[in-house]
């Protein structure tokens, strides 16, 4: 993973939740399964109510999103426990979300998954950017550069060597939890 | 230490823990269904090869749910997937749509969705199913692959809901990281007046909380209004500890929990012994609030998150095209005599749903009579549209062809227990969540309606 990760971004409100991220009859696909892995993700974001979003996330007959950076308010990826959620948005692309707070069940699905970095931004940012525009993360810093100026992200601690390892079971056998 | 401490602080073979921290706990019982399950499987096999065995086929219970009557392709393979594994691995407690070990599912279309398509091992809802089968004790620790795993809560467990890769940890290993999560209290005092039902305490609650408002916490319920609460009201309450964001929701055990659990550990052959754990006098709570059930009014949730509090007396002028009962939340034998009080001898006004939770739960409402009638022919009667099918069916939207999914932009009052937007099908919809009392009042008027009118 690079230090830095410049990407346009997409920004959502608060409350965004799972039914929103991957749409239960979006649920029949297996992750596990290759083909229904891209699927899902070519689905991610298809919950978002038309007239609140207007710019697609991911553009008609197409499998992936411009958009590998999400800015989002509080309690992102809230309701169900469905790890196609994260899922979802790594397969299209998602490399990073950053948002004021997560659901609990989300945050670690990301985390075990190791599909995105689920980062949480020191103060409200949502109302201060708009979909399209450009964003640098700068991991060794935590820090956002966006619209000319720097924001601080909150570091994520333990959880971060995780995703960095690719997921729990990656992590595990680096670190001789479980055996290689 | 709180409930929730003392149980993961016994799982992690230590005398004491702290908010707060990691630890790693044995789970005593790993539930899965046909949505999660075939991707949990996934990542076990990726994970500990082909040939690798689970670690205990006592503790794992799979019990296909979500999206088992349409004939959606994929949906029946995922059941038929989930077979596969169970014969595999030789798990006893694999809850089959059909009876054939070597059979495969297919929904049957042209007999409707009225009438029965399963065979004698089938269930329902896994959250509801669960106790009834016997593989919810006292004192044990429950991860399921679906957010309200927290329903077993009510009886005196750790329960709560994870993803498939940590689902597929447990399979091969049996344990599973931890955080410790800070406790909040809710003290109940009183008890329900008529026309007010479980559905209402928590909803007023997290409408007080918020619906991120115990995001990381436990909800621990006590005092004399909780143990005043038979075991469906318990179950309503914490199934919804997740729509505050919780990990988990608990009541302490007591002589209901333990009639309960010793009646249906005996009928399934399931594990009988378990050891409760007892509130301690020091405990530690983040937050501490005292309720006075008594004071409360039929509550309503309000498109488009549980935390949309209202009371349902403020919400006349809302008019419905829907009411839909069932749900782990809502689906209960309890639930729906509640919805047939109200509707006995009345027809509904809108297009009203049915949808009991378990297979039990069918055989229930054919059972009890109420003078010449059954229960499931009063709600018959009454105009509501009900299927032996048990299932989650329309309460998570499902595939178009799932009953009772809102395939237009409906507004719909529901007996369920999430009202995020697209929640029950088509995005522009409109969910109102409540009592099965106020969804059947609201039923018989076309708009929102406090249920105690129609039940002096």
């Amino acid at each position: 993973m690079a230090k830095r990760l410049t990407s346009s971004i997409f920004v959502v409100s608060d409350n965004i939740d799972t039914d929103q991220i991957i749409p239960a009859h979006f649920l029949t696909l297996v992750p596990t399964i290759p083909d229904e892995y891209e699927k899902l993700g070519s689905h991610a974001m298809a919950g978002l109510p038309d007239e609140l979003y207007p710019t697609s996330f991911i553009p008609e007959n197409q499998m992936k999103t411009a958009y590998r950076i999400i800015v989002a308010g509080k309690n992102f990826g809230c309701g169900s426990s469905r790890e196609h959620a994260p899922i979802a948005l790594g397969a299209a692309g998602v490399e990073a979300v950053i948002a004021e707070s997560y659901a609990r069940i989300f945050f670690r699905n990301s985390v075990a998954t190791g599909e995105l970095y689920p980062y949480e931004s020191a103060q409200r940012l949502i109302d201060r950017c708009k979909t399209g525009d450009t964003a640098t993360i700068d991991f060794d810093s935590d820090t956002l550069e966006l619209n000319g100026e720097v924001f601080p992200l909150k570091p994520m601690g333990d959880v971060r060597p995780v995703v960095e390892a690719g997921g729990l079971f990656n992590y595990a056998r680096k670190t001789g939890m479980i055996p290689g | 230490m709180t409930l929730t401490e003392k149980i993961l602080a016994r799982g992690a073979g230590r005398s004491q823990v702290t908010a707060g921290e990691n630890v790693w706990v044995n789970a005593d019982i790993l539930l899965t269904h046909d949505v999660c399950g075939p991707g949990s499987i996934g990542v076990f096999k990726r994970e500990f090869g082909e040939q690798a065995k689970v670690w205990d086929p006592k503790k794992i219970v799979i019990i296909p749910d979500h999206y088992i009557f349409t004939a959606d392709r994929l949906s029946n393979r995922n059941v038929d997937i989930l077979r596969e594994f169970a014969k595999e691995q030789q798990l006893p407690y694999f809850y089959d749509v059909i009876d054939d070990p070597q059979g495969s599912w297919k929904f049957d279309v042209g007999r409707g969705q009225l009438k029965r398509q399963y065979g004698s091992r089938y269930q329902g809802v896994c959250h509801a199913a669960l106790p009834r089968l016997g593989h919810a004790r006292p004192g044990e620790i429950l991860f399921g692959t679906d957010s309200h795993t927290c329903m077993a809560g009510a009886f005196g467990e750790f329960a709560s809901g994870i993803g498939n890769t940590d689902a597929g940890f447990i399979l091969g290993t049996g344990k599973l990281l931890v955080k410790i999560p800070e406790t909040m209290r809710f003290y109940l005092e009183g008890e329900l007046p008529p026309g007010v039902m479980a559905k209402d305490v928590i909803l007023w609650v997290i409408g007080d909380i918020g619906f991120d408002g115990a995001t990381y916490r436990a909800m621990q319920w006590e005092g004399p209004g909780a143990s005043s609460l038979g075991m469906d009201d318990r179950m309503t309450i914490t199934n919804m500890a997740i729509e505050a964001g919780a990990k988990n929701g608990v009541f302490p055990a007591d002589q209901k929990t333990f009639a309960y659990v010793d009646e249906r550990t005996g009928l399934n052959g399931t594990q009988r012994d378990y050891q409760p754990v007892e509130l301690d006098k020091d405990q530690d709570f983040v937050f501490d609030k005292v309720y006075d059930l008594s004071t409360l009014e039929p509550t309503v949730a309000m498109h488009p998150n549980p935390g949309n509090r209202a009371l349902a007396k403020e919400l006349e002028k809302v008019s419905l095209d829907r009411a839909y009962i069932g749900s782990c939340t809502g689906g209960k034998t309890s639930d729906f005599v509640a919805f047939a009080e109200v509707v006995r001898g009345k027809k509904v006004r809108i297009e009203t749903y049915g949808v009991p939770a378990t297979s039990d739960v069918v055989e229930e409402l054919k059972n009890t009579k109420w003078e010449d009638q059954s229960v499931w022919e009063v709600l018959v009667d009454a105009g509501v549209m009900m299927t032996e099918n048990a299932s989650c069916a329309a309460c998570l939207g499902g595939p178009s062809d799932t009953f009772g999914r809102l395939n237009a932009p409906l507004t719909c009052i529901s007996a369920t227990n999430r009202n995020f937007p697209g929640r029950m099908g088509s995005k522009e919809s409109k969910v109102y969540l409540a009592s099965p009392y106020t969804v059947a009042a609201s039923a018989l008027t076309g708009h929102v309606t406090d249920p105690r009118e129609f039940l002096s």
